[in-house]
């Protein structure tokens, strides 16, 4: 396994006198998919969000590509190529899928007053990043309200992926499709990752991880239960972790000792 | 591009009508409501109406409101009301009527300094919006009655005890930027355009329409500018997000905060604008200016296609939108019709706007 992009350290959150995280470890390397696994209230989103730079840790270490990194806001760590998709997606139904997609990013041509929005190169970028996704668009035009939740969410992952992301955190990206829109968005993820991007997988959906995923990490009552690889860990066994790790003792074995 | 079209085509897509295309504009109704109302008066009107000077006659009164809608416009498309606009132009008008009376500064000093107060109301409706996350239409509320209580008070402290300020038409005369801000523009092509027999002149052959009013020029300008923002710069595409939703935009990066800031100043601006174009042009300046001109502003926005909740709308729209006004307010006096069905029309286009919008809304984003 190559050496990790992104690696979290003993993180810790508090809110006041409310652990969120007390003390999770993560690393992802490129071209993994690392799935985040854990039931609601298991410190899933607090965690993202320390990574994608919305908190700050409280106790812990960030370190991006060997060199400690210390995000002050969502767009440090947009920059440092952590790119987040978050469960909204950060669209607007009523925009393009062109302006969408460079919201807040776009591009421009001309100088000074003449500085204007270059929208045949954006259009252009745009329709090319989605048919490499795997999506026709009926045009650069056409609004993200006439798409499938499924096509949203690729236009986010495409987004993030023409911006450079190298670490690409999906927030529970498969919650709310259906079957083969779901099937859609896990071959997305399978796509980048051969482009060599680190995914960061949130779900609890076990058998959607592990369609995709090559290690996963349970995270419990602000704490993980381990990391295990793709081939050590079954589904019942993910099962119980989510649902508390009481079964923990009998699955020290098959975590690997990293507990 | 063209190949990137033909790699697109999508079997499961049936061609769209050149109709069906113009169906996605916010403008459209606007546009079809110009279309519909100069069809009536053509019908209704006396045909003076439609002559050079009747355009001028209802361009005038449209302009004006025209900059303020536009200004509405752009703050709607980003999410947000101004009520208190309409009173904004009786609060400029006073910092401009007592700038050039009362202190008897040049215009090169009284202008900037009208814009300056405006953008600073402005800023502040715009702040209190934004950290206390109350909606900007109860905000404002407050400052349409703030703004005219302090007009009024203001003045009479000004002039000693009257509600009107005059004496603006002397204190100006010779300025050097008088002539862009009030008056006619391009007088000298119209007078020529008289000679050669293209502007039909009086008995003593002056020009019958002796010049463009000024404020129709500067509504042009204004409403291709902010067309100009809103489709071709990358600001216009950040309006459009702050608007549509603002957890998204900022997500991704855009100056949500900002945005919606500029925005409150830029509408405050428009209605100084409309202060110091027609205090100029009236040469005094009252309490009552600018009344009930925020809602024929919102109203205006709407109808050309603005949504109340944000996030689409034209600039163009509202231009055409406030055209509409004009025609109505000035074309009922070319008719038959008693002045005050101008209020009726008002409510029923309004009701129309919405439900069009509101159909075009769904159309767009594909509902049923």
């Amino acid at each position: 396994m190559g050496k990790p992009i992104i690696h979290m350290e003993n993180i810790e959150k508090h809110f006041g006198n409310i652990i969120a995280l007390a003390g999770v470890s993560f690393d992802v390397v490129p071209g993994e998919c690392h799935c985040l696994l854990g039931d609601n209230g298991a410190g899933k989103s607090t965690f993202i969000k320390t990574m994608s730079g919305v908190h700050k840790p409280t106790k812990g270490s960030i370190t991006l590509d060997g060199k400690p990194m210390n995000f002050d806001s969502p767009r440090d760590a947009m920059e440092a190529g952590i790119a987040t998709v978050f469960q909204d997606l950060a669209m607007i139904p009523l925009m393009s899928v062109t302006r969408n997609f460079f919201m807040g990013r776009e591009p421009t041509k001309g100088s000074g007053p003449f500085k204007r929005l270059d929208i045949n190169t954006a259009n252009e970028i745009c329709v090319n990043s989605m048919r490499e996704m795997g999506i026709n668009l009926r045009g650069p035009d056409q609004a993200v309200g006439t798409l499938s939740g499924g096509e949203r969410q690729t236009v986010a992952i495409a987004r993030a992926v023409h911006f450079g992301a190298k670490v690409l955190i999906l927030d529970e990206p498969t919650s709310a499709l259906g079957v083969r829109q779901t099937s859609n968005v896990l071959a997305t993820i399978d796509r980048v990752r051969k482009q060599g991007v680190g995914v960061v997988f949130i779900t609890h959906n076990v058998r959607h991880s592990l369609a995709v995923g090559d290690r996963f990490t349970v995270l419990n009552r602000g704490k993980t239960l381990g990391t295990a690889a793709r081939g050590e860990i079954t589904a019942e066994e993910l099962q119980d972790l989510m649902a508390g790790g009481q079964e923990l003792a009998s699955l020290e074995g098959s975590l690997g000792g990293t507990v | 591009m063209t190949d990137v079209a033909q790699i697109v085509a999508d079997e499961r897509l049936k061609k769209e009508s050149f109709g069906a295309r113009l169906m996605k504009r916010p403008e459209l109704g606007a546009i079809a409501g110009v279309v519909l109302v100069t069809i009536f008066f053509l019908f209704t009107a006396d045909s003076a109406m439609f002559t050079l000077s009747g355009i001028m006659n209802f361009m005038t009164p449209a302009a004006q409101l025209g900059i303020l809608a536009i200004g509405a416009a752009m703050l709607m498309i980003g999410g947000e009301f101004d009520l208190s606009i309409g009173s904004m132009v009786a609060f400029a008008g006073l910092i401009f009527g007592s700038c050039v009376v009362t202190f008897g500064l040049p215009l090169l000093l009284a202008i900037p300094i009208t814009f300056l107060f405006a953008a600073l109301v402005g800023a502040v409706n715009g702040s209190i919006v934004l950290r206390t996350g109350l909606p900007s239409f109860i905000v404002t509320l407050a400052f349409l009655f703030v703004l005219r209580g302090v007009s009024l008070v203001g003045l009479k402290l000004a002039t000693g005890g009257s509600t009107q300020l005059r004496g603006v038409r002397d204190a100006i005369e010779g300025d050097f930027l008088t002539p862009l801000f009030s008056g006619d523009a391009f007088s000298g092509v119209f007078a020529w355009l008289a000679r050669i027999g293209v502007v039909e002149t009086f008995k003593n052959g002056t020009p019958k329409v002796p010049g463009i009013p000024v404020e129709i020029l500067w509504f042009i300008a204004i409403a291709l500018a902010a067309t100009y923002i809103l489709l071709r710069t990358p600001y216009g595409n950040w309006i459009f997000a702050a608007g549509g939703d603002r957890n998204a935009a900022s997500n991704s990066g855009v100056p949500v905060r900002r945005v919606k800031i500029a925005l409150f100043m830029l509408t405050a601006c428009c209605a100084a604008l409309v202060a110091i174009i027609t205090v100029m042009d009236s040469g005094s300046t009252d309490a009552r200016r600018g009344f009930m001109k925020e809602f024929e502003a919102i109203i205006a926005a709407v109808i050309g296609g603005c949504l109340l909740t944000g996030g689409y709308g034209s600039a163009i729209g509202a231009f055409f939108g406030a055209i509409i006004f004009g025609m109505v307010v000035i074309g009922l006096s070319y008719t038959n019709f008693d002045q005050d069905w101008f209020q009726v029309f008002l409510g029923g286009m309004l009701l129309i706007a919405v439900l069009f919008n509101n159909y075009i809304r769904k159309r767009v984003t594909g509902e049923r």
